[in-house]
Parts: structure tokens; C-alpha cells; sequence
């Protein structure tokens, strides 16, 4: 399924656990110290470097380019380092995050009281996935290397929806871990 | 005696963390192949096939395999009958601040774990010496994703405890880890030694080809590790499927008669690591 940033409610509702997608747009990039940094400032109640509204975080910290290149290698890192900022980042409107591994319950949740989806990409394939990415720019936070603020042009960049608005969550029912594995199959393959 | 310039090992340490970045190993490339093959699961093997696509742009282009081009780990052999001239720990590290520039890769290091600043050139490399009969000395570079050292693991079991319960250790562990470790994994174990010994043979075995030649092949313990970390079902990138675990290498060590140590480093499908002698 194609889709494009920004996301509206219409196409999250759309989006399902296990769905494969195609991002195309607009995506922020972030890791941990620009997190904790927007956290800070979400605190303090001022503004944010960027606008967040129906926006997507990667959660990635890219090599530098070599000279004629968009972007270096460029795969998602560890989504769970950020689930303590990530509630918050939704309530501000934060409509996705893309990363890889599971999620805290809390997120899990967050992402079905603020209609946001959590997507994972493939980690361990920066090369192929950085053809994917047409631009990158630094936003903010410059002096923080690799973990700035980035914004990047995404082109048919493949990831797979994790966690919908539903409550429902892929890797557990892949992995036959949850509690209502069977459960979600079952509804998915009637769908 | 021979003497061995500090500069020549500058020049081997900074050619092998580029090249380790780009080149995924023969024998992982190998084992991810076969594993495909065992593969029912479409999302499965198109996750494989994925990383054997990426390893091959990498190789073609000399964009990092993966964008964590990680911890400089450098592994020195030093053969007795060798003189090192200059300084062989400076070496190291301007190799590892050489090929940082020249290459490209990531600065993904800090100063130090509380301060926390970025150094910008990948320093300080974690060196590990040891010394060899004869007249080589041995390099061995690993670019150590942070994603799975992460989840790696050191836990003392009691003496009285055995291979049932380092076997469930070992499994909570790889699940504990899912897919942020980017399986399918090397998984590396040490048991035995000490609490630092285990954890070295630990990273040694995660870091064994897995090509080796039949009569030290993998032991009857290793397969059963094997066939129970497949079963698991996280798969490739944690989509499901069978494979979970490229390899299970296991070290062992003789140790005290109260302790067990047992230690369970992961690798990612990014295993890299180069290796040269220098005579």
C-alpha cells in the first residue's frame, strides 16, 4: 500500500498491524538526544523547532554522505530507547513513527488514544534503504552529529505497519508471545 | 627479533574498519542463502533476500551495511618474537580516526558514559591484546552494532544448575532481545571462567566464521541451542519465521566450584568483522 506524509486520520484508520506500506513525503528524523531535547521543551511548554502535525519521526542516526550523495546509510535504530518521549510527541500531534523492535505498552496504547501508527522498517539494510531517501537536512540541532533533527524526502521507502490505532500489534502476533495471537491471525485472515 | 612499525598497524587497523563496514562476510552470506532455503514464510525470505540485496549494494558502493557502523572492537595477537616500534595503542585509534574520515562512517562514540560528548572520530577503540608464539601479530576488527550489543547478556548461575538452565537463559535472553537485535543472529555464549571471561568468550564466539571444517564442528549442545532458538518464531527482522539464529557458537572454560558463569553475546545479520596478519 502507497501512502503519503502528512498522515490525515483517513489514512491511519486505514492502516492495519501487518500491513507492508510505501512511504512517500515528508519524515522528520530523530533519535535520542534530539528526543530528549524536544522533550524538554514539550515540558517547559515552548516551541518546537518544527511543526508536528500529522508528521512522522524515523528514528535514525544516518553516516555522513559521501561527496553526490543524498544521504549514507540510513536504517532505523532501536524504537524502544524513545518510549518515554513518544507519548508526549503524539499528544502534540505526532501522527507515526518508524523504527525497528517492539514498543512499551504505554506507546502501544498512546498510539490508539491519539490515532497515530508505528511502522518498523528492516534493520541492518542502511544501504538500501538510504536509495530510498531522496534529500536530508539538518533542522536543528546541528551540533548533535548524526542524532540532530533532520528532515529527509522519502521515495516508496518499505516498512510495515506495527502498531495500528486499533491496539493491535504485529510482532507479538507473529511471534505467538501475545496474548491474543491467535486471535489477531484469525481476524486478519477473515479480513 | 622482528620489528613491526606502529604506523603498519595503524594502516591495517584503519583499512579493516572500512572494509568491515562494507563487506559482509562470505560464510554469513552463505548461512543467510541456505537459511532461505528452510524459509516457508514469504515475509521471511523476502527479509533475507533484503539483506543480501543490501550487502551487495554496500560492497558495490562503500556505503556502510548498516548505518551503526558501530564500537571499533580491535582483537591484537602478538607473536613473542616481535618488537612493536612506536606506540601500538595510539596506532590503533588513529587507524580507527583515518578510516572515520576517509570512509565516511558514522561517529557513533563518546568521550565517556556520563559526559557523554560525541568525539567525532570513533575513538576510543575498545582494544583487547593477547600474545602468540612465533613471529606474527594478528588483527582481528569488529564493527559492533549497538542494537544487539545491547541486549547481550552476563548472569552467574548456580553451580548445581546446568545446560537446562543455560539453555533458558540463552532463550529469555534472544527473546528478551526480539527484533532489536536484527536477527537472524550470531549468537555467541560463554560458560564458564569468571564474570569477564564468560563474556569474552562470549564475543569471541559471536564472532567464530561460521565455515569451520568438520572435525571441530558445531557440538551436539550447540544444535540443540540452535534448534530451540529457531523455534522461537521471532525471524528475520522479527517478521516471523523460522530463522532466528544464523548460528549458535558456544565457548567453554573451566571455573570455581560455587559459580557458573554464563554470558550470551548477540551479533545482528550485520556481522562484521576483518581480519590480517602482519609478518
Amino acid at each position: 500500500m502507497k501512502i503519503s506524509t502528512p498522515l490525515t486520520r483517513e489514512i491511519v484508520s486505514g492502516l492495519h498491524a501487518g500491513d507492508r506500506v510505501s512511504i512517500s513525503g515528508r519524515v522528520l528524523g530523530a533519535r535520542d538526544a534530539a528526543h530528549k531535547k524536544l522533550a524538554e521543551l514539550l515540558a517547559s511548554g515552548k516551541g518546537l523547532p518544527c511543526e508536528l502535525h500529522g508528521q512522522v519521526i524515523y528514528y535514525v542516526g544516518p553516516t555522513p554522505p559521501r561527496p553526490g550523495q543524498a544521504i549514507g546509510s540510513a536504517g532505523p535504530t532501536t524504537s524502544s530507547r524513545m518510549d518515554e518521549y513518544t507519548p508526549a510527541l503524539l499528544e502534540a500531534g505526532l501522527r507515526g513513527t518508524l523504527g525497528k523492535g517492539q514498543r512499551s505498552e504505554r506507546v502501544v496504547q498512546a498510539c490508539v488514544k491519539y490515532q497515530a501508527v508505528y511502522f518498523a522498517a528492516i534493520g541492518g539494510i542502511g544501504a538500501f534503504l538510504s536509495r530510498r531517501i531522496t534529500s536530508a537536512r539538518v533542522i536543528a540541532y546541528k551540533e548533535l552529529g548524526t542524532e540532530a533533527l533532520w528532515e529527509f524526502q522519502f521515495d516508496d521507502f518499505p516498512a510495515i505497519v506495527i502498531n495500528d490505532i486499533y491496539g493491535e500489534d504485529w510482532y507479538r502476533s507473529q511471534a505467538g508471545t501475545g496474548k491474543d495471537a491467535a486471535g489477531t491471525r484469525q481476524r486478519r485472515d477473515s479480513q | 627479533m622482528k620489528v613491526i612499525k606502529s604506523s603498519q598497524i595503524r594502516d591495517a587497523v584503519s583499512r579493516l574498519w572500512g572494509e568491515a563496514n562494507f563487506e559482509l562476510p562470505g560464510d554469513i552470506i552463505d548461512a543467510l542463502r541456505k537459511a532461505s532455503r528452510t524459509e516457508t514464510s514469504p515475509a521471511a525470505r523476502e527479509v533475507i533476500a533484503r539483506i543480501v540485496e543490501n550487502a551487495s549494494i554496500a560492497a558495490r558502493d562503500r556505503i556502510p551495511i548498516c548505518q551503526d557502523t558501530g564500537v571499533p572492537i580491535v582483537f591484537v595477537r602478538i607473536g613473542r618474537d616481535i618488537r612493536i616500534e612506536g606506540n601500538m595503542v595510539q596506532a590503533i585509534a588513529r587507524g580507527v580516526r583515518q578510516a572515520t574520515k576517509q570512509e565516511f562512517l558514522r561517529a557513533s562514540m563518546v568521550n565517556d558514559p556520563i559526559e557523554r560528548v560525541n568525539t567525532g572520530d570513533n575513538t576510543p577503540p575498545v582494544i583487547h591484546v593477547d600474545s602468540e608464539p612465533g613471529s606474527k601479530l594478528r588483527i582481528l576488527v569488529a564493527a559492533k552494532g549497538a542494537g544487539s550489543e545491547n541486549m547481550s547478556a552476563v548472569k552467574m548461575l548456580k553451580p548445581t544448575e546446568g545446560e537446562k538452565e543455560i539453555m533458558a537463559f540463552v532463550l529469555e535472553t534472544v527473546k528478551a532481545a526480539g527484533a532489536k537485535s536484527c536477527p537472524p543472529l550470531v549468537v555467541g555464549v560463554g560458560i564458564g571462567g569468571t564474570f569477564e571471561k564468560a563474556a569474552m568468550m562470549a564475543k569471541l564466539a559471536c564472532l567464530r566464521p561460521l565455515n569451520r571444517d568438520k572435525s571441530t564442528g558445531t557440538t551436539r549442545f550447540e544444535q540443540k541451542l540452535f534448534g530451540e532458538i529457531n523455534n522461537l518464531g521471532i525471524g528475520p527482522a522479527g517478521f516471523g519465521g523460522k530463522t532466528t539464529a544464523l548460528a549458535v557458537n558456544v565457548e567453554r572454560y573451566g571455573c570455581h566450584i560455587a559459580s557458573l558463569p554464563v554470558a550470551v553475546a548477540l551479533n545482528c545479520h550485520a556481522v562484521r568483522r576483518k581480519e590480517t596478519v602482519l609478518q
